[in-house]
């Protein structure tokens, strides 16, 4: 049975391909809902959508721990912290050895709302990836 | 200790594995435990405050009452002491040590009340900040919980998948790579166009003079030619000389 949540992200999705061409969805097996979104051209860097408490996030995972110059890490952080304010709509974070971007949304955001933050992610992810590169392996 | 340092202490505290429980189960039910026994204070405080409320408030009119019916007894006292009623004057003032005493019980009762009202207020707001505070760090707590767990989720479905979380540099030169296929391709795409779509169709028209483009430029020229002629022509008849042929042949 699809969800409230699943419909609103299918809708989304819809949207979204409207702008970056076709975007897949769909729910990935695990205790928590979460939502899977690839966007044709970009599917290294697929958006996952879940509802935690009282937020929706949108995340989209970057690089691992793994992929980091150790000698250049201290450069790599103090750069995403000086970077993160003036990312539009999403922040870096980091889940366990993961380092991502997200949005959180209220839980009762509109899909408009929804396809901007998710619009948003996507091009901040390439942009920061690249911007990143040199820190990386 | 604030919120967020708690969840960091919890977050390093030993070396964990994803997926597994940031926050203590235990803990999280304590909290909401405390939230809803908090919620239980504050309702049966607010019903105790609105009695204590009605109750001063009835002691203020009692008081009210009581100051009335002295100042009304004193008159009386003071009309049966003109009239030299010595022993109903005297019944009459006991009348008012009654009052007065009644009314010294009614002020002690209301500031008693009053006292109560203040506590009660305090209570509700303490209890109040208590829920947020709690709310908050639960909220908190179950985020990064369900942060975790989804990406529990994730790591598993990503380890099957396509989009496996891979170098990350060869991620983005594969995406800038497709990125420069696309725009070869609809560059490519353009010359195509040139080559065999409308836009060679259109060039084989102008090319034989159709359509407004082409062979306009001639025209032009033509038109102008031929002006120039014509002006030529008429300075030569003026003039009665040649060299307006001179200056036609030098176009």
């Amino acid at each position: 049975m699809e969800t409230a949540l699943h419909q609103r992200i299918q809708l989304a999705g819809q949207q979204l391909a409207a702008v970056l061409g076709a975007v897949e969805t769909e729910r990935i097996a695990g205790e928590v809902e979460v939502f899977r979104l690839t966007v044709a051209g970009r599917e290294e860097l697929p958006i996952f959508i879940t509802q935690a408490d009282s937020q929706l996030l949108c995340i989209c995972y970057v690089w691992t721990e793994r992929d980091v110059q150790p000698a250049r890490r201290l450069e790599l952080l103090e750069a995403m912290l000086d970077l993160n304010v003036a990312i539009p709509l999403s922040s870096f974070g980091r889940i366990g050895d993961k380092y991502l971007l997200y949005g959180a949304l209220a839980c009762d955001a509109g899909t408009d709302d929804l396809v901007q933050d998710l619009l948003a992610l996507s091009d901040n992810a390439i942009d920061a990836l690249e911007a990143m590169a040199e820190y990386l392996n | 200790m604030s919120v967020f340092s708690k969840i960091l202490t919890a977050l390093r505290g030993s070396a964990r594995e994803i997926g597994e429980s940031v926050v203590d189960n235990n803990a999280t039910r304590i909290y909401e435990q405390e939230i809803h026994e908090s919620k239980a204070a504050i309702a049966k405080a607010k019903q105790d405050l609105t009695l204590v409320m009605a109750q001063e408030k009835a002691a203020q009119r009692e008081i009210e009452r009581l100051d009335k019916e002295v100042a009304r007894y004193e008159e009386h006292a003071l009309a049966a002491l003109d009239k030299t009623e010595e022993k109903l004057a005297e019944d009459v003032a006991a009348h008012i040590a009654e009052l007065e005493t009644e009314r010294a019980a009614q002020i002690k009762a209301q500031a008693e009340f009053a006292g109560h009202i203040v506590n009660l207020k305090g209570l509700i707001r303490t209890a109040e900040t208590r829920i947020r505070e709690h709310e908050r760090e639960l909220a908190v707590a179950k985020t990064t919980e369900s942060v975790y767990r989804a990406t529990a989720s994730i790591s598993t479905s990503m380890g099957s998948s396509a989009s496996k979380l891979g170098n990350a540099r060869e991620s983005l030169d594969r995406i800038k790579q497709r990125h420069t296929q696309m725009a070869d391709r609809m560059a490519a795409a353009e010359e195509l166009d040139a080559e065999f779509g409308n836009k060679a169709l259109e060039k084989r028209l102008a090319d034989a003079g159709i359509g407004d483009t082409g062979a306009r430029k001639d025209e032009v020229l033509a038109r102008l030619k031929a002006r120039r002629a014509g002006n030529a022509e008429a300075a030569t008849d003026e003039a009665q000389a040649a060299p307006a042929d001179k200056a036609a042949g030098e176009q």
